[in-house]
């Protein structure tokens, strides 16, 4: 297709059709350089694929790869999670009436607590997730709905954002702001987590709502437009999202650190989640000091303010509470999966062995067939 | 001859020429004029207004360039997942390239016609000789052509500027015959031998239209002599083809009958059709494939979309909704936009860039070719061409060679070696000062001193040699080129002949002493070793034909005696001799025609004048039979050609090319069935065949010639051969493989041109038609070698055509080096082109051209080898990498609600067939060698393995692409597990969708490229710089995009996510265990079926003298230290 010939340079013309009257000027085509390169013999390691070769690969890798899987499945084993689904599906469950009598134009908004039981304390610090059923964060009309400029705080994009944006991208006439779909559907449940002692007392845990975005997120890729004092005025010439409560100056009017599009809470959000099923960090609970837990066994309460509506497509919620190693979260797949790669080279390891032993005496004693 | 018996109906097929437009003389029959073509050459393909929409068209015509536009069209009008950027840029920047290198070509072609079309030649009007353009000339045009011109157009002789009105042409470039011709005028015209004379000429030609057929030609000329019209016959002899050349005679007059793309040589020219390879059929083949797989894969997602969607809440949920316009569009168009959305987001799995890298290894690698150092030719420093590197690949597929023989197997240089005397054995270049002597090296049957009787017998037989031949001898010396040998010392003369035969020996005869002088006043004058002349009177001369195999002179000496002297091959020779030494001559001549030298036998008679006379009453009578001259004279010959002498034989050389023979052994070693077409006579091919060992002692030849079906019918010849032949067969499958190497006799064939096309022929009767072709082709398939001779340029095409459109569609070559071997070069599946003496046409019709045959078996053996295992792995490596690839992103449909969410960010979309993970593969695919070139050489059987297209097939195919399927999914679930609703880094941080995608990505650049590196056999820097580069580039480029806001993107989505999937633990972990589970099972079926069922290469693979047996040592060491260490740790 490219360049199928090149006669062009070799002779005047590809075929005159006519012998002798062209007369065909032949050029006298210099010696070719005899680099090695262009006689096809350069200096190559020339490795081959034998059994032989092969099976100290196997060994080696199930030597390494076995251990690695226990260290990990141990480690994993280790870690302490707990789950609760407060969405309120069942009759007796607390959110039942929060989920069932949900309505986008009520004011007041509905409060339900969970209460539940830790049976292990959890040492380390521990974060608090929420986490989502059901809920399609990377549908592709959902994922490219947003204006990534608007979130970096550029002007223009802030009053026109982009068209990817619709159909939340303007409202009565105003452009929103945050814009898209992602930004409209910001959860917006509250979570609270009390201790309840021996003696019944609840006793409120402090979250910690720094930290639970990526760093370079909430630094660079979000930014306020026109610097985060004064976001009212910034955003005076636009519409909150449809189904946002409260404007985006007004996520965190207490810090200005956190407020507007730097908002821990809508950067995590922003960022879509890669599976229907999804947990987002919520809050962390910091390790107050080195003797007691962080969260000792006992009574908790979840409070919950339930603003999110996720029963109307079947989805879940859930909270989730987990102590993280240096491999992260509770996650036993990557331990066994080390260990069955492992033994399955190991395994392979001795059948290529005797495979080897059996053949290849064999094989090299036999002729060449020709 | 006469068109008297051509019926009316068929007036349409004949065309009259008026000479020098002349209208005839009122009264004469009257003619519509016919319109003729300008003698305007055409071989460019474009014009100016035209090159657009053709090419355009043309270019998409393709499958690929078709499905690209397509997809490009879609991407343009309806919302998908990627910018039309990504797959427009790419195939715009192709068809361009390709419409700009097209019309260069085209560009050049146009120039070379021109030239053509523009040069001068002599046309006669009105008694003044004029210089016109080439095309210009007309039919009917009177044409002045001078010695060493070629014939602008087909032309009929008039006048010549010898008196007898002949005239000597080499048709060389035509049909490779090097000898020169000779053609006759007519009659009534000889005479007019100057411009003045020549426009006198009143007369009309009336002939057929053109043929191709360059033998054949039928017409009529009237030549109006004072309004009385004298009707002549005109045959081919008479003919003069364009592309011919005038030799030896200064000028002759001609009229022009044919002209422009109406020559029988732009007839025998074919049109150059573009030729596909076997591997280009496959990947055609596959993409059918991959686009059914595309399709599926869309419709099932679309369909599951739909089914999916049925619940509002799902289609819609309120954190989601549509925009107003899509609310309203109609279902089936929101299917049917969404089936395309879903096909544009797969196309990848058909890549642009495939076409690209497939074209780039064509290109660059076919340089390869040319640079070979071992392909240069040292003499002329002429190196390989490559005119077309679209069928490098097919250069290790090949099943056939059809060869030429004169230029191309032979040198085409007649050189006399030896002749015997009464078993006395002389070779010339063994005399020393004239004196001759006898060599008796190895030879028993020479007795060391001839006595005086014997010394008689030689003498005669010398002069035998000098008298028995139709040598003409031309004084002059001009530079004629190197055919006929050169001349050194007192003579200038040279000796023409329409044998180069007959030449070579009349020279090796001067080198012996006795030098043919001159054909004086009927009288022949030979200068002997004395240096006397020595005249003989010339009295008959009994001309050779090719059925008799023979010819005889009669001779008067001075003395007065009369002598018969015959030479003819020893089978038409043996027959008649009554006495002599028979027996030493015949094992002579056998022994020599085993080592394929071109042996004659000489014999004479002593005519008493009485007998004399006889035998010029048999032949005055047959010369003035009307009826049935042709057979009177041939039983007359018959008559008068016995009771023979035999005096001797001749051995004549047509020397082999170097390593001709070498290089034939080494194709048959590799499969490769060897047939050779010739225009040349049988014997002489059949020797040609011997000595190139085409033929060997034990081969058994078959003969289809039209002696034997003289003899039978074709039909019985066909039956009784494939008989013969399927006994051998039976035999064959019945005995076990060892002995087919050995025991059995092989089988050679020899066909001759007429019988061939009595094969050919679809006959009336339809029940045998086909048939004969089917037995011929069943025939050749069982013998090791085939011979056709006699063979017109088009046969040849026939026959390659007949072979390669046969059941079993092999792959065709055919090599040659005169414009005879064109049409056999363009018809078969590869051309090739020696760059040989007689003319360019061969070369510059051919795929490849190289300085000479030996150069065939590297060509074939390796570079063939090589690129057509590059190839095949560069086609299923692109393949299986696009499986790979888009693999996952169909499995994420199912997880993200069918709505076209591509998996990975727009940038690997697009860099990943263009920058990722193209050069590996191209660098491989241009220097891989899984065996080294000397062992390839030597070792031609290696061939084998690669035949019918073996790495290509659909097994193999099935196992990449399942291969692949296998790699996207552990590649996508193994993310998936890791991502399964939990966090893997230290900070508790989450990750999103296109973490996810990246991470795939990366496993998926690594394990391709890794896949590559174990399937690499040849590490040379480049491909180390390149594998690894490029997985470099992949990070680094990663790192960068990810570390920048994109000022110009309107979406910042991958920010920051490579540097965080690095900074995770678990995520290495899960590269390095995903990778690893990816390459297993290759790895494992390699190492198994090298073990299990080893083919032929991976034998020579691990021979003694590769690497493959240290590392294999290696191997065996650290596997005895890891069992050991293994039972230690199993202990403790």
């Amino acid at each position: 297709m490219m360049a199928s010939s090149y006669n062009a340079k070799e002779e005047d013309g590809p075929h005159s059709g006519t012998p002798g009257l062209g007369g065909a000027a032949v050029t006298k085509s210099k010696k070719p350089d005899n680099t090695a390169f262009k006689q096809q013999r350069l200096v190559a390691w020339q490795p081959i694929l034998t059994a032989g070769t092969v099976l100290p690969a196997f060994f080696v890798i199930g030597i390494f790869f076995i251990p690695i899987g226990i260290a990990l499945f141990v480690t994993s084993n280790n870690i302490k999670e707990f789950e609760i689904d407060y969405t309120g599906v069942d009759a007796d469950s607390p959110c039942y009436s929060c989920a069932k009598d949900f309505s986008w134009n009520s004011t007041t908004s509905c409060t339900c607590s969970v209460d539940f039981k830790l049976e292990q304390p959890f040492e380390s610090n521990v974060f608090m997730y929420y986490g989502l059923s059901n809920f399609y964060q990377n549908h592709r009309r959902y994922v490219k709905s947003r204006d990534d400029s608007q979130l970096y705080g550029d002007l223009s994009a802030l009053t026109n954002p982009s068209k990817e944006c619709e159909p939340y991208r303007t409202s009565n006439g105003l452009p929103i702001a945050p814009c898209g779909a992602i930004a409209n559907s910001l959860f917006n449940d509250t979570l609270e987590l009390y201790y309840v002692d021996s003696n019944g007392t609840r006793k409120e845990i402090p979250l910690v709502k720094k930290g639970i975005a990526w760093w370079t997120d909430k630094h660079v890729k979000f930014r306020n437009p026109g610097g985060n004092d004064n976001l009212t005025v910034s955003f005076e010439g636009n519409s909150k999202p449809v189904n946002w409560r409260k404007a985006v100056y007004e996520l965190d009017p207490t810090d200005s650190e956190n407020n507007g599009f730097i908002n821990e809470d809508f950067i995590v959000w922003m960022r879509t989640a890669a599976l229907p099923t999804f947990r987002k960090l919520y809050r962390i609970i910091q390790k107050k000091s080195s003797n007691t837990a962080t969260l000792p066994s006992g009574n908790y309460v979840l409070e919950i303010t339930y603003n999110y509506p996720v029963l109307s497509f079947d989805g879940r919620k859930r909270m989730i509470l987990s102590t993280i190693s240096w491999m992260g979260g509770k996650n036993p797949f990557l331990g066994i999966a080390y260990l069955t790669v492992g033994s399955i080279c190991f395994f392979l390891g001795v059948v290529l062995l005797i495979i080897h032993h059996k053949y290849d005496t064999r094989n090299t004693s036999a002729d060449i067939p020709s | 001859m006469s068109l008297q018996c051509i019926g009316e109906d068929n007036w349409v097929d004949t065309r009259t020429v008026y000479i020098g437009h002349k209208e005839p003389p009122p009264g004469t029959e009257a003619f519509i004029q016919q319109r003729f073509p300008d003698n305007r050459i055409v071989s460019s393909k474009y014009t100016f207004w035209n090159f657009i929409p053709k090419n355009m068209f043309e270019q998409f015509r393709r499958v690929a360039n078709f499905y690209f536009l397509i997809i490009f069209l879609v991407q343009l009008i309806i919302d998908t997942p990627t910018s039309p950027v990504t797959s427009g840029l790419p195939l715009f920047f192709v068809i361009i390239v390709t419409a700009i290198k097209q019309g260069y070509e085209d560009w050049l072609r146009h120039k070379s016609d021109n030239a053509v079309n523009h040069c001068p030649v002599h046309v006669v009007e009105n008694g003044n000789v004029v210089c016109k353009q080439s095309c210009k000339l007309r039919v009917g045009d009177i044409v002045l052509v001078k010695e060493d011109e070629s014939f602008p157009c087909d032309l009929i002789l008039l006048s010549s500027s010898q008196h007898d009105g002949t005239c000597f042409v080499t048709t060389a470039s035509l049909d490779g015959e090097s000898s020169h011709k000779t053609y006759h005028a007519v009659q009534d015209t000889k005479a007019y031998n100057n411009e003045r004379e020549v426009t006198s000429i009143h007369g009309t030609i009336e002939c057929e239209q053109p043929q191709p057929d360059l033998y054949k030609f039928v017409g009529r000329i009237n030549i109006y002599m004072n309004n009385e019209p004298v009707a002549r016959p005109l045959g081919s002899e008479n003919l003069l083809l364009r592309g011919a050349t005038l030799k030896n005679t200064k000028y002759i007059y001609a009229a022009a009958i044919y002209t422009g793309m109406e020559t029988k040589m732009a007839l025998n020219y074919q049109a150059k059709s573009q030729k596909r390879s076997a591997v280009e059929k496959s990947m055609n083949a596959y993409l059918v494939v991959y686009l059914c797989i595309l399709v599926s894969k869309s419709l099932i997602n679309t369909m599951l979309k739909y089914v999916w969607q049925a619940d509002a809440n799902r289609d819609e949920p309120w954190y989601n909704q549509r925009t107003e316009a899509e609310k309203h569009r109609h279902i089936v168009i929101r299917a049917f936009t969404d089936f395309l959305a879903f096909m544009v987001l797969f196309n990848y799995i058909i890549p642009v860039s495939m076409y690209v890298t497939v074209e780039m290894q064509k290109f660059l690698g076919s340089y390869f070719i040319i640079w070979d150092h071992e392909m240069l030719d040292e003499e002329t420093e002429e190196r390989a061409v490559v005119n077309t590197s679209d069928l490098n690949e097919e250069l290790g597929q090949v099943e056939y060679v059809f060869t030429d023989k004169t230029g191309t197997l032979t040198e085409n240089n007649m050189e006399f070696i030896e002749c015997c005397v009464d078993g006395y054995v002389y070779v010339p270049h063994a005399i020393c000062n004239g004196q001759l002597m006898p060599d008796a090296v190895g030879m028993d049957m020479i007795d060391t001193s001839p006595g005086p009787d014997s010394r008689e017998r030689e003498e005669l037989f010398f002069r035998a040699l000098c008298l028995c031949h139709t040598v003409q001898v031309k004084e002059e010396e001009t530079v004629d080129g190197l055919k006929h040998g050169s001349h050194h010392g007192k003579s200038s003369s040279f000796y023409i002949s329409s044998s180069p035969d007959e030449v070579a020996l009349v020279e090796g005869m001067k080198r012996l002493g006795f030098t043919y002088i001159r054909l004086k006043e009927g009288h022949m004058e030979i200068s002997n070793r004395e240096d006397e002349i020595e005249r003989f009177e010339l009295l008959e001369v009994l001309t050779f034909d090719s059925v008799r195999r023979r010819m005889s002179v009669i001779v008067k000496t001075s003395t007065g005696e009369f002598y018969l002297f015959c030479k003819g091959a020893d089978s038409s020779i043996f027959p008649r001799v009554i006495s002599g030494k028979v027996e030493q001559i015949r094992s002579r001549v056998e022994q020599n025609a085993l080592v394929g030298l071109r042996t004659l036998c000489v014999a004479y008679k002593r005519l008493s004048p009485e007998q004399y006379q006889e035998v010029c009453h048999l032949l005055s009578n047959a010369k003035l039979a009307l009826q049935d001259r042709d057979k009177r004279l041939a039983e007359a010959y018959d008559l008068i050609e016995k009771d023979l002498i035999l005096l001797g034989a001749t051995a004549v050389e047509d020397r082999l090319q170097d390593k001709a023979a070498d290089t034939i052994e080494s194709l048959h070693k590799a499969g490769i069935k060897v047939w050779v077409l010739t225009g040349d006579k049988m014997e002489t091919a059949a020797a040609t065949c011997y000595a190139s060992k085409l033929f060997h002692p034990n081969t058994q030849i078959l003969e289809l010639t039209t002696k034997r079906t003289e003899e039978q019918s074709l039909h019985d010849v066909l039956f009784d051969l494939s008989r013969t032949i399927l006994r051998q067969h039976g035999n064959m499958t019945r005995n076990t493989f060892s002995s087919l190497s050995d025991d059995c006799t092989d089988y050679g064939l020899i066909i001759d041109g007429a019988t061939l096309s009595a094969v050919m022929r679809p006959s009336q009767e339809d029940s045998n038609s086909g048939n004969y072709r089917e037995i011929f082709l069943d025939i050749c398939r069982n013998c090791s070698a085939v011979l056709c001779c006699r063979m017109a340029p088009l046969q040849k095409a026939q026959i390659v055509k007949l072979v390669k459109t046969s059941k079993e569609h092999p792959i065709t070559l055919a090599i040659g080096d005169g414009a005879n071997d064109v049409s056999m070069i363009l018809e078969a599946h590869v051309g090739i082109g020696i760059m040989g003496k007689e003319g360019r046409q061969a070369m510059r019709n051919s795929d490849y051209a190289i300085p000479k045959f030996k150069h065939l078996k590297k060509l074939l053996l390796v570079h063939g080898h090589y690129y057509y295992i590059r190839i095949s792995e560069l086609v299923q490596y692109f393949f299986y990498k696009n499986v790979c690839f888009i693999f996952p992103q169909f499995l994420y449909q199912f997880f993200c609600g069918f709505s076209q969410q591509p998996l990975y960010d727009t940038a690997y979309l697009t860099l990943y067939n263009i920058s990722f993970t193209s050069l590996p593969i191209l660098i491989y695919s241009l220097i891989e060698q899984h065996v080294n070139v000397d062992v390839l050489k030597k070792d031609p059987f290696l061939y084998r393995d690669i035949a019918k297209n073996s790495l290509l097939r659909w097994s193999t195919f099935i196992y990449w692409t399942l291969l692949g399927i296998y790699e996207a999914f552990i590649m996508f679930f193994g993310v998936y597990f890791l991502f399964d609703n939990t966090a893997f880094t230290s900070n508790g941080q989450m990750f999103g969708n296109w973490t996810f995608g990246t991470l795939v990505f990366t496993v998926l650049v690594f394990t391709v490229t890794f896949k590559l590196a174990l399937d690499t056999h040849y590490w040379t820097w480049i491909n180390h710089f390149v594998i690894w580069g490029s997985l470099i580039f992949f990070v680094v480029f990663s790192l960068l995009s990810g570390g920048i806001i994109w000022p110009f993107l309107n979406y910042q989505r991958m920010y920051y996510v490579f540097i965080q999937v690095l900074s995770s633990g678990p995520a290495w972990l899960s590269i390095i265990l995903l990778i690893t589970a990816s390459l297993l099972p290759d790895v494992l079926k390699k190492v198994m079926w090298r073990a299990l069922w080893p083919t032929t290469t991976e034998y020579i693979q691990m021979g003694p003298d590769s690497q493959g047996r240290d590392t294999a040592a290696v191997g065996h060491c650290l596997i005895r230290l890891l069992c050991t260490l293994l039972c230690v740790y199993k202990y403790t």
